[in-house]
This record gives structure tokens, sequence and C-alpha cells, in this order.
């Protein structure tokens, strides 16, 4: 029997690791991918909190969470091969035409 | 038993979120979060969320990656990649990552207290979930497929190549 606590932690531990990439690299494809991972630490969360509690209602979020994330990975990759068609670059240090 | 898969699957877990972070090319980032996501749709079977574990590898580990993949070939910047400046944003996120883990973790700990480490739970099978789909969750499912269609043809509508003419 697992302490449910581990998930937990693990569940930040992988949050954080994904903030910490989003805000290291440098080009869009990565960033967003990060994003999926901290996407994956609140779904862990979820789940754990759903086995506490014995309902299931926390794994109906997170399937609804994994389906809204495959939404958002299609319009999102079609925006960043959007911006590659018309910049030629993916990296976000040469995207500033909305810098202040 | 369960102890000891569950230190394996998060060990790689960890281990294939910090070689994307360390690797610098995009392929192979996406070969790791592969890694990642199936050790984690193994959590998610520790849990007692089979049907969860099993959408997690193929919508995830599966589709999802596959697109990103898709995207990383057709964007080939294998000669482009100079290494990155090591400039503050790098001290930035490490000062946030320890303030934000300190935080998780030490609101994490209290929040299982007052309902109890595992009560007996119903296990998560295939015809629980999907009862309760039809039922108590029917119109977040059909939103949900509403927002999977538009996603589909805003995806096709957007990277589409326009005619000149």
């Amino acid at each position: 029997m697992i302490p449910l606590t581990y998930f937990l932690i693990l569940s930040a531990i992988l949050f954080v690791l994904g903030a910490i990439a989003f805000f290291i690299k440098k080009d869009l494809i990565t960033q967003f991918m990060s994003v999926e991972i901290m996407f994956n630490a609140a779904n862990l969360a979820f789940l754990t909190f759903a086995k506490s509690t014995g309902s299931l209602d926390g794994q109906i979020i997170v399937f609804f969470v994994i389906t809204v994330a495959a939404a958002e990975a299609a319009v999102g990759l079609a925006i960043i091969l959007l911006l590659y068609r018309q910049k030629k670059t993916i990296k976000t240090e040469d995207i500033q035409s909305m810098k202040g | 038993m369960a102890q000891f898969l569950f230190f394996l699957l998060a060990t790689i877990c960890i281990g294939a979120v910090l070689g994307m972070i360390i690797s610098k090319d995009q392929a192979y980032n996406a070969l790791f979060l592969i890694v990642a996501f199936v050790c984690t749709g193994g959590l998610f079977g520790l849990l007692d969320a089979p049907f969860i574990a099993a959408v997690q590898i193929i919508i995830y580990a599966g589709a999802i990656m596959i697109l990103f993949i898709f995207v990383v070939m057709m964007i080939n910047l294998r000669k482009g990649l100079e290494p990155e400046k090591k400039k503050w944003t790098l001290y930035f996120a490490v000062i946030v990552a320890a303030v934000l883990v300190l935080e998780l973790v030490l609101t994490l700990k209290g929040a299982l207290e007052p309902a109890g480490s595992s009560t007996v739970a119903e296990l998560g099978s295939p015809t629980d979930l999907g009862r309760l789909l039809f039922t108590k969750y029917l119109y977040p499912f059909e939103i949900t497929s509403i927002l999977i269609i538009a996603a589909l043809v805003g995806a096709i509508v957007l990277v589409k190549k326009r005619d000149k003419a």
C-alpha cells in the first residue's frame, strides 16, 4: 500500500519541472511540451484525490482534461506551424513583434 | 511490490522530464516525453484508474505525441540550434521553482488529512465511468465533443495553404 502523499509530492515535483522547462527552453514546441507535463501533474493530483475520497468524479475530470488537452494540442501546433511559415523561426527570442 | 513499482515509475518519469530539460533536440524531447507519459499512465493504473491509464497511453503517448513529432518533422531546425545563452531567466526559473515546490509540498501535506487515506474506493472500471459519463456528466461530455469538432476544423483551416488567386 503506497501512501497517497507520495503521489501528491510526485505531482508537485512534475509540475515544477514542467514550469522550469517552460522558463528555460527557448523554442515554442518544447515549451508546449512542458505545458503538457504540467497537465499530467495536475491529472495525477486529481486521481490521487479521487482515490482518497473514494469517488469517481475525479477520474471523470481527468478524462475531460485529456480530451481538452488533445484539442488544445491540435490548435496550438497549427498556430506554431503557421508562425513558422510566416517568420521562418519558432524561437521565442526572435518573435517580438508584440513587444512593447 | 506496488511500492517498488511506484518508485521505479516515478524515477523513470522524473528522469525523462529532466532529460527533456537537458536535451537540445526537439525530436529527442518528444521521445523523452513519450517515456514520461507512459510512466504516468502506469502511475494512474496504481491509483485504481485502469481506464484513465489506458486513455492516457492511447491519447497522450500515442496521438498527441505523434502530432508533436509530425510538427517537429515539418519544422526542421536541426541546423539552426545554437547553444542557449544562460541568462537571468535560468536563475529566475530556479528561484521560482524552489518557492513553488516548497509551497506545493506544504499545501499538499495537509490536504489528505480530513479525508483520511484509502477509503474503500470503487474501482474505476470502464462500466462505472461510462455510466457516470452518460448520466451525471452528459452535458459536459456533449460540449467536449463540440469542442473537439471546433478544434479539428480550426486546426485544418489555420494550416491550410490559401490559394493565391
